[in-house]
């Protein structure tokens, strides 16, 4: 594909899917409180405008906070996994049985536990949905790596920081950005929950409750395009971080 | 000639599920300072142990691996490594695979020098004008032919190689046979070369070890007396093919096969 088409492709698909959309209401001859479609959107976007760039930038900073926490928690746990083999034992069964439990019984927990701090227990949840994915990567990767790898410098007398910094940090990056890639969809989807959940939220999950309380469905569907447009935008920070930090392992294509 | 390397008396057991295994006997092997010992033996018998041993990678149960007179107890500086798999970090260009054990064992050296030194080595194993590549744009005989460079980048005094030319075809393997007697002759250093080519430890080696099968004792040692400056057709001389032939028939005794 040339470069062109690399960037026109994806936005005829959208605009595809938005056309797509404006037919089935028109057709149906939905109301606006039954379905919103794409050319009510636009008013309500410019309505709520204000709101909308408030809100997405609570809910697109609690998100990254998260999701650096996650990463770094993440990246020591992996790091503990790979490395000692009693750490791997003692820790996998926790952390399996901690990933399983469903998020949402978390959030009156921890709303109970710090009440009122909005921002924490969104941050918190945010990090808590999103460390396991980069913990066992980077653990696999790790525990992985060849032992030829560790031996040419280790045969040489290098220290065990010396062969994490030179050799198995950057031989994980691409299983690293991988995980990552989960985690920041998972971190996106934990801070919308607790918007969406806390009373006196905010965030655009609590601008979507609000457009449900007052039975405003264009505000309502302008906050999930929003949302799906953050989501993107997240996506893509990890895709071009990804080629700045582990570009070397893309092949070229054939 | 005083031994740079001196292996005496060891002995060494993996700890497996099933109990100990025994991997080296009693092993004595000595190489004269600038020597080059070439390694044969039956698959599985301990020839990486041996090398791990002498790169002070591993501590053997019993008896002990001297260099330069000093007991080997842990990995030195003065030691360079290639393995079968040329072990090329991706995230590096060529040059930066070669430069990196200066990084280790040079880290005050300034990068000019370094550069200049890891050009030099690519100069001299025909890879001059790869040095921006990444590994995976490189053939793998390029790619082994780097992975020597950087395992003699920082002048070794001890070069052990584990079966290099292993996985090359039999032209590249030639050539870089050549190679490696190019790059001795231009820096000396003292070599163990574990290898399954009973051809490449004759071209190669002033002496050939043969290793018995597991766990490994010494059970040939042959004074490969051809001239230092060997070209591939020494092979096909009656010295050459009479050496095989003994080679051979060792291999055979230490696989538990009758010679005939
Ligand atoms: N870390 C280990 N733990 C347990 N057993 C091992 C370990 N490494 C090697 N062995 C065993 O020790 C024996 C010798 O292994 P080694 O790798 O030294 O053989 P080798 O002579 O290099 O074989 P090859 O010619 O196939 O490379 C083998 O039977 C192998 O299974
Ligand atoms: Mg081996």
């Amino acid at each position: 594909m040339s470069r062109t088409q690399q960037i026109l492709v994806p936005f005829a698909a959208i605009l595809a899917f938005l056309g797509l959309w404006e037919i089935i209401v028109w057709v149906n001859g939905w109301p606006n409180y039954k379905m919103a479609s794409p050319s009510d959107l636009g008013p309500a976007f410019w309505k709520y405008r204000a709101m909308f760039l408030e809100m997405g930038w609570q809910t697109l900073w609690r998100t990254v906070a998260g999701l650096a926490l996650a990463v770094a928690f993440g990246t020591f746990l992996g790091m503990l996994m790979g490395f000692s083999a009693l750490a791997r034992a003692a820790l996998y069964p926790l952390l399996v049985g901690f990933n399983a439990i469903p998020k949402a019984t978390l959030v009156p927990v921890i709303a109970l536990l710090f009440i009122g701090q909005h921002d924490f227990n969104t941050v918190l949840m945010a990090f808590l949905i999103s460390f396991f994915p980069i913990a066992v990567s980077v653990g696999i990767g790790l525990s992985t790596l060849e032992p030829e790898y560790r031996d040419i410098l280790r045969a040489l007398g290098a220290s065990r920081l010396t062969i994490f910094r030179k050799i198995a940090l950057p031989k994980t990056l691409p299983e690293f950005f991988g995980a990552l890639k989960v985690s920041v969809t998972l971190a996106f989807i934990g801070t919308n929950l607790v918007e969406i959940v806390s009373p006196h939220g905010r965030g655009l999950g609590a601008l979507f409750k609000s457009g449900e309380t007052n039975g405003d469905y264009p505000l309502m569907f302008g906050v999930l395009i929003a949302l799906a447009f953050l989501g993107i935008v997240l996506y893509y920070g990890v895709v071009v971080l990804e080629r700045v930090f582990a570009g070397w392992a893309e092949r070229p294509q054939h | 000639m005083t031994n740079l390397i001196e292996i005496r008396g060891v002995t060494h057991a993996y700890r497996t599920k099933t109990g100990p295994l025994q991997v080296l006997d009693d092993l004595t092997i000595s190489v004269p300072e600038g020597e080059f010992c070439a390694v044969v033996g039956p698959s599985g018998c301990g020839k990486s142990t041996l090398t791990r041993l002498v790169a002070g990678l591993m501590k053997p149960d019993t008896g002990a691996v001297w260099l330069h007179g000093e007991r080997v107890t842990s990995p030195r500086k003065t030691v360079g490594m290639a393995f079968q798999n040329p072990v090329m970090l991706e995230w590096r260009t060529i040059l930066e695979n070669v430069m990196l054990p200066l990084e280790i064992v040079a880290p005050r050296m300034p990068r000019a020098d370094r550069e200049a030194r890891a050009l030099h080595l690519l100069e001299m194993v025909g890879l001059m004008g790869f040095e921006g590549k990444r590994p995976s744009q490189l053939s793998g005989g390029m790619r082994q032919r780097a992975s020597l460079c950087r395992a003699i980048v920082h002048k070794p005094d001890v070069l052990i190689m584990d079966e290099p030319f292993g996985a090359l075809d039999a032209f590249t393997r030639e050539d870089l046979w050549q190679t490696m007697r190019d790059l001795r002759a231009a820096e000396p250093f003292t070599c163990v070369l574990i290898t399954h080519d009973l051809r490449e430890s004759v071209f190669l080696g002033d002496q050939v070890i043969v290793l018995s099968g597991r766990p490994a004792r010494l059970q040939y040692v042959l004074n490969v007396d051809l001239p230092a400056d060997r070209s591939i057709d020494v092979l096909f001389t009656p010295e050459a093919t009479d050496m095989l032939h003994l080679l051979r028939d060792q291999i055979r005794i230490a696989q538990g096969r009758e010679a005939h």
